[in-house]
């Protein structure tokens, strides 16, 4: 066969699962929040509430497509499909297991990390302009929040990445596991893993950084106009962006496909260890959710740039420093 | 940096918290499937009652209609004439309405008739997508011939209508009656349903 | 070539797209297009990493602070209203100029290339970015950053710096410049008076 036929292939089973695992996540994530609140959350749609996500499918998709009369009608229309697209398209560079098996990935780019970057910092150009073009005061708030938390964060987030990439000597996501055969960079980039962390989540617009949605101040933030399927694609690119951020997570500091604690001799496939790891994050962006409550806005930009990024510069500086007269 | 610790360590304590509650026992009751049972003498749906030889207890005189503070009941008295005689009176209602929209379920209606025409049954479930369906009238109210003379608030058992039956067992983790009795209200009833069980059995 | 043309003619429309357009928020739509082909014409030339640069610096950091201006300022605004078009007026000395200095440019593209390729071997080997030695890898562009070029590199750090300085001083959040105690008491009486005629 030929290469782009597999590369299509591949493509569509990518894409099939992320959606899948996107709808159950959400699906997940009002169960575990209904749990942690003393309900039962989603059960009247089949057995466990399994056939909700077909449901909510099905309502989204019928529901009218408003347009507001003073909305920018060609970018109130693009910008969801912005917001989708980036948020698909990290998929084409993140490896399920080793590349040695050769089929866990659409493309392993070389500058693989760089190139997730790129994608992400083009995500929010999605809700900034949604917001924009729905031409109403609370999704402009929302949008124009979203802007400079983001903006904020990516930097944090940048800079706990490179300490991975000083310790890994290579930009290959590939590669990066690789280098965490032994030990998984967790243990010596603990304060980066803390940062990651934690401007992931602001970097996702979640609980407690969703200022972007805010609903006790902005109605609902910068999608407050949208509604029926336009909102779904919204819906759909925040969640598929959770789980990007949490298969980088368990990519770059949990040792990816490796198997912990040396439990190699179980011989479990490396994916079923990755799929885990990926899974406890997104346990644990909901397990936040029911938890914490929502930041003041101050006091996010504050903590990111007065604390994160001097706490991530220190890490990238101390680990150079220590990389530089110790060796890999 | 105490400051910073401490509130770490609040993150880390809430977290502990929520996924303790995740195992907890839920209290929830899963309306429709289970039902809650009520107070005694819960206050929902009307009924008209009728005697024991299957006539009317109403005799249409508007009394329940003046007292309703949602003025919501309409009434329109007629006279028995021989040949028609639904109440034991001269007179009995020719029409008998409730708006159940405008009805704030207070019962004062229950408590103004003279011949305990009209009691408040612990039925709730009503809702519609009508708002004229919600206006109930005679044919809705009045209990039918063959289903007895309808019942008093104080001889149903746990405040129960016979034919509210399909009351499920309560999982809940709250006793229903344990928490009403300790209300003032259910003291006196206690008491009150003792005197009426301790007269019965006088006479 | 079909790619190349095809983001080439891509970003030449989407820049003319983004000059043309009334609506500012528009032409930043039309210049993240612009970018963005530019990016895959890197892709196509095996510079991963110029790409990557691009997409995160201009994309990501410079081009959505305009947005972020731009959205700001320009919510509910009507754009500019239109003027008479001037452009058939001076439309044909512009084809005229412009040609010419077409033909200047590719005389001495020609001329210069030809000078320069003629006895050079060819570029360093095209392969995957990461591993030194070859062409757009990040370990020489690193290399090459920190060494090479240090002082440039750190002549721009230092001019960056210097706007991040001024960016606070004007921008910060204490209280304005004043030359005296008197000037002072001068602008607080203005301001007490400014909000109780209601700030008109
Ligand atoms: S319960 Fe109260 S509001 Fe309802 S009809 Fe009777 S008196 Fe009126
Ligand atoms: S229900 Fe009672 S109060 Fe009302 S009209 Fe009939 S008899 Fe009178």
């Amino acid at each position: 066969m030929p290469d782009w036929i597999i590369i299509l292939i591949k493509s569509a089973i990518l894409l099939l699962v992320v959606v899948t695992t996107f709808a159950y996540s959400m699906l997940a994530e009002r169960k575990v929040l209904g749990w942690m609140q003393l309900r039962p959350g989603p059960n009247r749609v089949g057995p466990w509430g399994l056939m909700q996500p077909a449901a909510d499918a099905a309502k989204l998709i019928l529901k009218e497509d408003l347009t507001p009369r003073t909305a920018d009608p060609l970018i109130y229309r693009l910008a969801p499909f912005i917001s989708l697209l980036t948020a698909f398209s990290v998929y084409a560079i993140i490896p399920f297991g080793a590349s040695s098996a050769g089929t866990w990935a659409i493309g392993n780019v070389n500058a693989g990390i760089l190139f997730l970057l790129a994608i992400t910092s083009i995500g929010v150009y999605g809700i900034t302009l949604g917001g924009w073009a729905s031409g109403s005061k609370y999704p402009l708030l929302g949008s124009v929040r979203a802007t400079a938390q983001m903006i904020s964060y990516e930097l944090g987030m940048s800079l706990s990445f490179i300490g991975v990439l000083i310790l890994a000597g290579t930009t290959s996501l590939d590669g990066i596991v690789n280098a965490q055969a032994k030990w998984w960079f967790v243990v010596p980039q603990f304060i980066g893993f803390i940062v990651y962390i934690i401007t992931a989540v602001a970097e996702t617009n979640r609980v407690p950084f969703d200022l972007v949605e805010a609903e006790t101040e902005l109605v609902a933030g910068f999608h407050t106009e949208y509604s029926g399927l336009r909102f779904g694609l919204f819906f759909i690119a925040e969640y598929v962006n959770m789980l990007t951020v949490s298969c980088i997570a368990s990519l770059l500091f949990l040792g990816g496909w490796n198997a912990p604690f040396g439990l190699d001799n179980l011989h479990v496939p490396g994916v079923i260890w990755f799929i885990i790891k990926v899974g406890f994050f997104m346990f644990f962006y909901m397990w936040l959710r029911a938890t914490l409550p929502r930041f003041r806005y101050d006091r996010l930009m504050a903590f990111g740039w007065k604390f994160l990024l001097p706490l991530a510069t220190l890490n990238l500086v101390v680990t150079a420093i220590i990389v530089a007269y110790m060796g890999h | 940096m105490r400051k910073q610790l401490y509130n770490v360590g609040a993150i880390l304590k809430g977290l502990s918290i929520t996924f303790k509650f995740m195992f907890a026992k839920r209290p929830t009751i899963e309306y429709p499937s289970i039902k809650k049972q009520h107070a005694p003498r819960f206050h929902g749906l009307h009924e008209l009652r009728r005697y024991a030889d299957g006539k009317e207890r109403c005799i249409g005189c508007e009394l329940c209609s003046s007292a309703c503070p949602a003025n919501a009941i309409t009434v329109i008295g007629a006279e028995n004439s021989p040949e028609n005689r639904k109440s034991p009176g001269e007179r009995h209602a020719a029409r008998y309405e409730i708006d159940e929209l405008r009805c704030i379920f207070c019962g004062m209606c229950e408590e103004a008739c003279p011949t305990d025409a009209i009691v408040l049954t612990p039925r709730f479930e009503m809702s519609d997508y009508r708002r004229g369906a919600l206006i109930y009238s005679k044919d809705r109210l009045l209990v039918p011939p063959e289903a007895g003379v309808g019942t008093a608030p104080d001889e149903r058992p746990n405040g129960i209508p016979a034919d509210l039956g399909r009351v499920a067992e309560v999982k809940s983790t709250v006793d229903v009656d344990e928490g009403y009795n300790a209300t003032n209200r259910g003291q006196v009833l206690k008491v009150q349903r003792k005197g009426l069980a301790i007269l019965k059995r006088d006479d | 070539m079909a790619a190349f043309w095809i983001l080439g003619i891509t970003l030449i429309g989407s820049a003319i797209w983004c000059i043309t357009n009334t609506k500012p928020v528009y032409s930043v739509v039309a210049l993240l297009l612009n970018f963005a082909a530019l990016a895959a014409m890197y892709l196509t030339l095996n510079a991963e990493f110029l790409a990557v640069i691009q997409m995160i610096v201009y994309s990501g950091a410079i081009l959505i602070l305009f947005l972020f201006v731009i959205a700001l300022l320009s919510s509910g605004v009507t754009p500019f209203s239109v003027g008479p078009n001037k452009l058939p007026r001076i439309g044909i000395p512009a084809v005229v100029v412009l040609l010419i200095a077409l033909g200047f440019l590719t005389y001495a593209v020609n001329r210069v290339t030809a000078n320069a390729f003629a006895n050079t071997s060819p570029t360093s080997p095209v392969g995957p970015v990461g591993t030194a030695g070859v062409f757009g890898s990040v370990a020489d562009f690193g290399k090459a950053l920190f060494t090479t070029y240090l002082l440039p590199f750190e002549i721009t750090a230092l001019v960056l710096m210097v706007a991040v300085i001024g960016v606070i001083l004007l921008a910060g959040d204490q209280a304005p410049y004043v030359a005296s105690q008197k000037q002072a008491e001068e602008v607080r009486r203005e301001m007490r008076e400014a909000i109780l005629r209601g700030g008109e």
